[in-house]
């Protein structure tokens, strides 16, 4: 009766319960991100050229070789099918400036994943989001290469090929709004088109990959914190609009803030969080000496999720608050 | 459907694919009496039941075999016509072998009825005892015996019964099939609980999947303003007791306290029914009501069959799995048991019987945890499945404690929700059982 050749013959599963799952998986989640990035891959390459192309290919190759060799070296099963090795050179070679040199590009793939992954254990182990170390690694070695900005394919006779950030920081020039969401603008290659970042995020969302609460928390409060440094003087600060569009910060919230090894996982903690992002990116480009910010703030953030995470555990139900 | 419903709900759940639709439109089916039943002692939470035949005896549908040992245990009754086979281990539900009484039916079926009493002038005590003598166990999956149910201690003041009709469990259809084809009958049922417990207000919460039901439900309370219909979202675990009550009367049990502590009684619908037709037409508890279905199964159905049938003889009746079928299941997909043994018998409280396929699970690789947040945002108790997970897999006892591991109702919504398919319920239930029992050992001590 109770014997293990019904269960082989059967081929019958016994796991314990639920006996159903959803339909998202590591891999499932990680593909839908990399398609949900496309449309900031396809502006990168209308407003800087087809040369781009090659820093996506040396990125995502060399961020799967280096997490590949690691894995072999430590003799650990090979985990380049999950996409997080992919989905992190996609995402390092979007943060790059315009036809950047590709043997730094191939550089800082190493160091995101070396140094922003691998040193901690591997994918669901890492404190940073490791993109952001490649990039912090890139801008400290390199950093006249970093802030080397090309102007757009249809921006011939702009007088200056500065980022809107940095123009507005250094020579007072406000860009246009509308160039500014459509992407054409100087900066980095998928951050430009708020357009771009918009419709990927969006899906993400709905599908429940991206939790709402970080970008919605960060866009709250860029305007809000935004808003209140303007009021002081709108001459000499920033429209709270120009730090929405501007710079890195929508792609920021919507594709790095919110990786989900590197943020918080309560709800709370998520609005502390992109709350707390979104006031040091204010405090840094108002009254720091460079005209960017998301990526330090980002990462400043990423180290107090521990402590966030243990301050923010929600009240079991029932349970006196 | 549900996603944009504005009915009330809970916060936290997940939507599973319902596949409702292969049984919701196939009305009750009474399987033929088998040749053989097995009955176990235990088929209810409390002390198993005490013999009361012998090998070789004589027995009659309805007459009682087995009698209650103590407050917390229930009465059985033999489901066919036949002779004691055997007294002694056989298969269960979940594998582990159990006592049980095997009966060979023997001759023309003779049912022995008890005697039907008038179900609008009987008080509560004759109520109770009715239930008590019928065997009736909860329906509602953890077969607790009803009777005992009906009598809260003094102190408790219970100001209304909630009739749990959102079967949240994917495709199982049998609570439904009540609702629209015994409508009458289960608010008679839900009249006769509320008398039972002394209570004026009855709630009876259906998910908003179930049109049909609430319709025929909410005319048939039309001459009943005592009963209302409350229609919820539908969301698993909207049947779960803590939300059912949170959504229905706003009040929430705190841990380690149980409905009765913010006045509530909730009860099955199916319970319902068999506490009609033990009053009403004098039938006791000795058969189960259940959804066979799943991509698995040649013909899904909902049955009626006589308790102690084994799966087997369900399965070849509702034509016998086919090739794809990979797990079979007694319960929900949620939460019910996955059985291997198919010589198992169908016990009072069983409510469905699964055969999935691969398709339908999704199972997926596992992987790390990615600290996605996607079990804490689903759970409706607002635990961290994540790290009760993590500690009971670590053996670190007392942070699972902490953290409320004994809070869990195991209803297995993370470990759905988990992308990198954790088995975290799994690991949660092995620190939840293991918490408990040091903190029994540490009371004896003290
Ligand atoms: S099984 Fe436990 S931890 Fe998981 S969702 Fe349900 S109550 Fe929460
Ligand atoms: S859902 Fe799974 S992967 Fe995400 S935090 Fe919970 S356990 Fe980790």
């Amino acid at each position: 009766m109770t014997d293990l050749k019904q269960i082989i013959n059967t081929k019958l599963e016994l796991a314990s319960s639920p006996h159903v799952h959803t339909k998202l998986s590591t891999e499932r989640a990680m593909q839908m991100v990399i398609l949900a990035l496309l449309p900031c891959v396809l502006s990168a390459v209308i407003y800087f050229g087809i040369y781009q192309l090659l820093i996506f290919l040396v990125s995502i190759g060399i961020s799967m070789g280096t997490e590949y060799g690691i894995k072999r070296i430590r003799k650990q099963a090979n985990t380049l099918s999950d996409g997080s090795a992919f989905l992190t050179g996609l995402l390092l070679a979007l943060i790059l400036p315009p036809n950047f040199s590709l043997v730094f590009t191939g550089l800082g793939a190493f160091v995101s994943i070396a140094i922003g992954k691998e040193i901690f254990g591997g994918i669901g182990y890492n404190i940073f989001n490791p993109a952001l170390v490649g990039r912090a690694f890139l801008q400290a070695a390199f950093p006249v290469q970093m802030t080397t900005w090309t102007k757009t394919s249809f921006n011939v006779d702009a007088v200056t090929s500065a980022t809107p950030l940095g123009g507005f920081k250094f020579d007072g020039i406000a860009a246009d709004l509308g160039s500014m969401f459509l992407g054409n603008t100087g900066g980095s290659l998928g951050e430009t088109s708020a357009l771009a970042i918009l419709i990927g995020g969006i899906f993400l969302i709905a599908l429940g990959i991206v939790n709402w609460r970080i970008p919605v928390s960060m866009i709250i409060g860029i305007l809000v914190f935004g808003s209140l440094i303007w009021m002081i003087n709108p001459e000499a600060y920033m429209n709270p609009l120009y730090h929405l569009v501007g710079g890195g910060f929508l792609f920021g919230a919507f594709f790095m803030a919110s990786d989900w090894v590197s943020s918080p996982i309560t709800a709370k903690g998520m609005w502390i969080f992109g709350l707390g992002i979104s006031l040091i990116i204010v405090i840094i480009r108002v009254f720091g000496g460079i005209p960017e910010g998301v990526m330090y703030a980002i990462l400043f953030m990423n180290a107090w999720v521990p402590l966030i995470n243990r301050y923010t555990q929600p009240t079991i139900f029932g349970a006196k608050k | 459907m549900s996603f944009f419903s504005i009915n009330k709900s809970f916060k936290g759940g997940v939507h599973p694919d319902e596949h409702k639709d292969l049984t919701e439109n196939s009305a009750f089916e009474i399987m033929p009496y088998p040749t053989e039943v097995i009955l176990p002692l235990s088929q209810h939470i409390g002390k198993p039941s005490k013999v009361l035949v012998k090998k070789r005896d004589l027995v009659k549908s309805g007459q009682v075999i087995a009698e209650p040992d103590g407050f917390i245990s229930s009465i059985i009754h033999s489901p066919i016509t036949g002779k004691i086979k055997d007294i002694g281990k056989t298969a269960s539900v979940g594998g582990r072998p159990q006592e049980a009484v095997t009966i060979v039916a023997e001759g023309e079926d003779e049912i022995v009825f008890m005697e039907p009493l008038d179900a609008e002038s009987i008080t509560s005590e004759m109520i109770i005892e009715r239930v008590k003598e019928a065997g009736i166990v909860g329906q509602g999956g953890a077969a607790f015996p009803t009777y005992v149910k009906l009598m809260p201690p003094k102190d408790k003041n219970i100001e209304c019964i909630i009739i749990n009709g959102a079967e949240c469990e994917p495709y199982l259809t049998r609570d439904y099939r009540y609702m629209v084809e015994r409508t009458k009958d289960l608010i008679v049922g839900i009249k006769l609980i509320m008398r039972a417990l002394g209570v004026k207000r009855g709630i009876i919460g259906i998910e908003d999947n179930k049109p049909e039901a609430i319709r025929m439900l909410k005319e048939a309370t039309i001459p009943h303003p005592e009963i209302k219909v409350e229609v919820l979202k539908t969301k698993y675990p909207q049947g779960a007791e803590k939300m059912l009550i949170k959504v229905a009367v706003n009040k929430e049990v705190p841990p380690g306290k149980l409905p009765l502590d913010v006045g509530v009684v909730i009860q099955n619908i199916r319970t319902a029914i068999s506490v009609y037709d033990a009053v009403v037409k004098g039938e006791p508890q000795f058969t189960a009501a259940l959804t066979v279905s799943g991509f698995g199964i040649t013909t899904p159905k909902n049955l009626i069959v006589r308790v102690g049938t084994t799966i087997q003889q369900v399965l070849d009746y509702c034509g016998g799995t086919n090739d794809d079928a990979r797990k079979v299941i007694v319960g929900g997909p949620m939460m019910g048991v996955a059985q291997y043994d198919m010589s198992a018998p169908v016990q009072k409280a069983t409510s469905g019987l699964l055969v999935l396929t691969e398709p339908e699970m999704k199972h997926s690789q596992e992987t790390n945890c990615l600290r996605c947040g996607a079990c804490v945002d689903v759970c409706a108790l607002n635990l961290i499945p994540k790290d009760l997970a993590k500690f009971s897999k670590a053996g670190k006892w007392d942070e699972a404690e902490a953290l409320g591991v004994t809070v869990c109702m195991e209803c297995g919504t993370c470990s759905y929700n988990c992308p990198a398919n954790i088995p975290l319920v799994q690991w949660i239930r092995l620190g939840k059982q293991r918490v408990i029992n040091i903190q029994r050992s540490k009371q004896n001590v003290s």
